[in-house]
Order: C-alpha cells, then structure tokens, then sequence
C-alpha cells in the first residue's frame, strides 16, 4: 500500500512539473519584449538591459525555467502588472467564493445523482428510466452557458424571480449572505453536473445490481430497501467516490463559463477578464494552480479509490 | 489409411432434420453489430439529424441564398415573417442563412476532430499499451499533464497569441482532443496483449509493429468507433463554447456559437429569433451524434446483441 501511495506521489509530481513546463513555454511564446511592455516605449535601451538582466530573461531557456519553478516553490504565482498586484492575492479572494459555487454544486448534484442514478437503475427501461435517460442526455449535450441562458430567460427575465447577476461580495461568506442571487449559478452548474453524474451512476448501479451478492440478499428475503441501502448504496459508492475525488479540482477550475455568463466573481472570470486585457502573467499563474490542483485532486481520487476498494492493488 | 470415408452420403441424407429447426447463420460480426444497431430507435433518428444537418448546412446556402457578408443596416433585428423566416440579427443578417453557414464550420470542425483526434490517439495509445514498462510511464505521464491543463484556458491563451483560422482551430482541438482515446486504447491494448492469438505471433517471430497494426488495433475497433462519435459530439460542443467567450473564428463568421453570444445582448427585448434557433441547431447536432455513439457502444457490447 505504501509502496503503491509513494509511486503514485511520484508520478503526480512528475505531472505537475510537466504543467509547469508547459506553462512556462506558453509564457516564452508570447511575442514582444515583457521589458517593453512594462517600462513603456520611452525606456532607454540601458533600462531594458537592467530589467532583463533584473528577471534573467537574457539567460538560456533552461536557466529561466529553473528561475520559474523557483518563483512557484516560493508561492508566488506572478505578478500582474496591470493591477499592479500578484496574482496570490487576486486569488486568494476568488479562490473561496469558488468554493461557494462549486461546493454548493458538487453537494446538491450528488444529492440528485445518486438516488436517481440507482432509482433508474433499480426500474431499468421503464418510464423513468428513459426520462432520466431523456433529461440528462439533453443536458449533457448544452453547451453550459445554453443551460444557463434558458435558466436567465427563464427564471430571471420572463419571470422575475430570481436575479441574473451574482453577488459581488469580497468574501465567501458574504456571499452566502446573499441566496438570491447565488441560486441562479449554483442550479446552472448543478445541472451541468448532476448530467455527467447520472450516466455514470446508473451505469454503475446497473452493474452493481447484477452481481451475485444482490441476488442472494433478495433470495434471503431482505426487504427491497436494505437491499439497496446496505448493499447497493455501498457498493456504488466506491464509483461516487472516484468521481467526486476527479471533480474536487473542477470545483474551482471548471467553473469558468458559468462565471463569464453570471458575473460570478471567481478564478474563472479572473482567467477570461486577464485574458481580454492580455494580462498573461494572471492567466499562467492560474493555469498553473489549476494544473496543480487538479493533480492533486486525481491523487487523492486513485488513493482514495484504492482505500475503499481492497481488491485494488497496483 | 489413404482410403477416405465414404460411406457416410446417403446415411447423412436419411437423417431426420433437427428438432428445433436449422440454425441460421448469425452473420459476421459487423451485421450483428449493424442490425443491433438499427434496432435501437434512437440511433436512428440520430442517424436521421444527423445527415438532415449536413444536408441543411452544405446543400442549404445553394437553395436559399443569403448575403452573409454585407451587413444590411436597414434590415437590422427583424421577426420572422416577410423575406426572412427566422428574421435577421442585430447586423441584418438573415438568421436562417447563418444557421446553414454556421453549420458547415461545426460540421467541418467536429467531424474532422473526432477523426484526426481518435487516429493519433489511438496509435498513442496502442504503442504505449503493447511496449508497456518505462515508454508507457514517460507516454501516460504527458496524457496527464495534458489533462491537467484546462482546456477552455489553454484555448483562450492560444487564441490570443495566434490569428483564428478554421485549419488552426482544427489544430488546437486535436490537440486537446487526442488525449481521452490515447488512455483508453491503451487500456484496451494492455487486455489485449495477453491474449493467445497476440503470443503466437510473438512466438512465430512477428515484428511488434504487425502485432499492433494488425492483431491489437483492429480488436479495438468498436472502442475506436464509439470514440470517435463521442469525440465529434465533444468537439462540435467544445467549438460553440469557444465560439461563445468570442475565441473561434474572425468575428464576423457566421458560427453558430457566435449567434449565442451575439444574440444574447437582445434576450431582454425578447429577440428570441436571435438566440434560439442556433441553440437547437447545436443542440439537435450534439445529442445526435451522442444518440449514435451511445447505440454504438451498446451494438458492440456482446451481451447486448441478439444471434
């Protein structure tokens, strides 16, 4: 087991020097002198030779590189010039309104998913089970933002229940403060979610169903609901877990669409707003955190998936 | 012992027939699959969208021509009704006629995506799977990296650097596309090697690449096809996305993602023509392409097909 947990910490760190890789080429890609850019076109060539020499931006790609992932063990993710401030306290103030949106989803369509998942499973090609079937498909195939412009239309403009734009609160918990106006962006994501959820557990639940032990449990005469709570539920699980552990990043990577179309004040539409601006120190040091943080969350996944499940060993 | 039994003719021809009757034959594979397909009703009439799509975007503009070039000023947020049957956009446009233009790119996108992505996916896939040991750890580790790296913002990255064009969109899809049928080609190839047919061509001296080219990779044709139907679906999703944050074509082109996006600035003067017809256009394309790879998986699913 320790072996497995070392090997697998290996090869995460190994994948997230790749995305620092990946991303410090995308950085050295950009066209144009960053000295420029920063002192302005009256800087003298005696100032641009400082300044590079300052950032080691004369130095070999290697060397810059080195420079790089030392900036990053350090935490600092950037710098943006034009807010003048680093992108660690960009972040940390959208990084927990994220969480808001992204944990409410995460709950609530797991809430959704997995009792119907294993409700279609259990009626498997009745009524239900192709209306399930029928309502995740069509979610599944809207791009998120069709999602949430059928729900603004809806909710927000023909019926004005609820109102189009997020709360702009600087905290997570103001956030919460203001319900309205987060449940429009939380149900968008919920259903977004809850669409890739629901195939995934009933076609778990319909292989759980048909394993041996199912059959002995109802041959003993369990009653139809301890078979699916004791036996059905926990086995499922294991599926659950391995899907929750994978979106556990997308709860404050994927968010980004949504943002972009409720003004939501997250990481996302921090990406979209630096990318309008060509602010591409932000955009790298986030994408950077993402790629860390979706890593880490696919370590903890497979960890956790090798925990639940004694019968897998690497 | 050179004699050849032949006694046996007339005694065989005097038998009584079987009692449940003849067994047909069941078919090759491929008309088990096909005819588990065709019974699927969905799959038809995904089938059906599908090649009513490609007809509407492609033979479309020759029947109804539209200007989609010029913007008409005076014909500017029209109704449908009078020369325009899904009214025009907020540049004059004739909505209809976008749709079919928009249409071709999606089309031209998604198909060639799904394609070029499973192919070198696939050959990824299968190389890294059959060498296995330290190759398959350095391959996989990139599969991971390149998951780990956020599609939507490595696009929009990319698009700022470089001018959008349909071949470079094409390119950048591909890129971030290729990765999912790499880990599941894979994950095929390792089941498939162990298999006897693969060791006895291992045995009789066979070169890796004729064990890969021609044992492993046509065993995974029914993984390959789902993929690669499910990879159009994604792409053509993945563009109007692109599309939509204002990142895919010269703004100007008629995309169906852009009609999204242009059209939502008018959803409270309640333009409804603007917005949704390119969404069900999107919406018709994705979920068939979804319902044929999803009677796909099932027609090559064994337990599933009727003999």
């Amino acid at each position: 087991m320790t072996g497995f947990i070392i090997r697998r910490l290996g090869q995460a760190i190994v994948v997230v020097l790749g995305v620092t890789l990946i991303t410090f080429i995308l950085l050295h890609l950009l066209p144009g002198s960053l000295a420029r850019d920063i002192l302005g076109n009256r800087a003298t060539p005696q100032a641009i030779e400082q300044f590079n020499q300052q950032n080691h931006l004369n130095q070999p790609f290697f060397v810059q590189y080195w420079y790089f992932l030392d900036q990053l063990l350090h935490g600092n993710l950037g710098y943006s010039y034009q807010f003048n401030r680093s992108v660690d306290s960009l972040l940390k103030t959208d990084l927990p309104r994220d969480l808001v949106l992204g944990g409410l989803s995460l709950i609530f369509s797991l809430v959704i998913a997995i009792p119907t998942g294993i409700a279609q499973a259990v009626k498997r090609n009745s009524a239900v089970d192709y209306a399930g079937t029928g309502v995740s498909f069509l979610l599944y195939s809207m791009p998120q933002y069709a999602i949430a412009l059928l729900l603004i239309q809806f909710l927000s403009i023909s019926f004005h229940v609820f109102p189009a734009e997020a709360p702009q609160s600087t905290s997570a918990i103001g956030m919460l403060e203001h319900p309205a106006g987060l449940v429009l962006p939380v149900l968008s994501l919920t259903l977004v979610t809850y669409a890739a959820f629901s195939r995934y557990m009933r076609s778990s639940a319909i292989d759980t169903l048909a394993q041996d032990y199912i059959r002995t449990a109802r041959a003993k005469g369990l009653p139809e609901r301890l078979v699916l709570m004791r036996h059905l539920l926990r086995n499922s699980l294991v599926a659950v877990v391995t899907l929750v552990g994978l979106s556990i990043p997308l709860v404050l990577t994927g968010t980004l669409i949504i943002e972009q179309v409720f003004n939501y004040p997250g990481a996302g539409l921090e990406y979209f707003q630096a990318a309008l601006r060509n602010d591409y120190e932000v955009m790298l040091g986030i994408t950077v955190l993402v790629g860390v943080i979706t890593v880490v969350g696919n370590l903890m996944a497979d960890i956790g998936y090798a925990i639940l499940d004694p019968r897998i060993r690497y | 012992m050179t004699d050849i039994d032949t006694t046996a003719p007339s005694e065989v021809e005097l038998l009584p027939p079987p009692e449940g009757g003849e067994v047909a034959s069941s078919g090759s594979p491929w008309v088990l699959v096909a005819r588990t397909f065709a019974q699927n009703k969905l799959a038809l009439v995904g089938l059906a969208f599908v090649l009513l799509v490609i007809l509407f975007s492609f033979i479309g503009p020759i029947i109804y021509k539209t200007d989609q070039i010029n913007p008409n000023l005076i014909a500017v947020n029209l109704g449908p009704g009078g020369g325009h049957p899904l009214g025009t956009d907020s540049s004059g446009f004739d909505i209809l006629g976008r749709l079919m233009k928009g249409g071709q790119s999606s089309i031209e996108v998604g198909i060639a995506v799904g394609i070029v992505s499973t192919v070198a996916g696939l050959i990824y896939g299968a190389i890294a799977g059959y060498f296995g040991g330290a190759l398959d750890g350095v391959l996989m580790r990139l599969v991971d990296v390149g998951l780990a790296i956020p599609i939507v913002f490595l696009f929009i990255f990319m698009a700022q650097i470089y001018k959008p064009s349909l071949g470079l969109l094409i390119f950048l899809l591909t890129l971030v596309s290729w990765l999912i049928p790499a880990r599941l080609v894979r994950g095929e190839t390792l089941a498939l090697r162990t298999r006897e047919y693969v060791q006895a061509v291992q045995v009789m001296g066979g070169r890796s690449w004729r064990i890969i080219t021609r044992h492993i990779i046509p065993n995974t044709i029914g993984v390959i096809m789902v993929t690669v139907t499910f990879q159009i679906a994604n792409a053509i999703l993945t563009l109007a996305v692109l599309q939509y944050l204002g990142f895919g074509l010269p703004p100007t082109t008629p995309t169906w993602g852009s009609m999204l996006s242009d059209g939502t600035t008018y959803l409270q003067d309640g333009y409804w023509w603007e917005v949704y017809p390119a969404l069900i256009m999107i919406v018709i394309t994705v979920v068939a392409f979804n319902f044929i790879g999803d009677a796909l998986q099932d027609a090559f699913d064994v337990r599933l097909q009727e003999r």
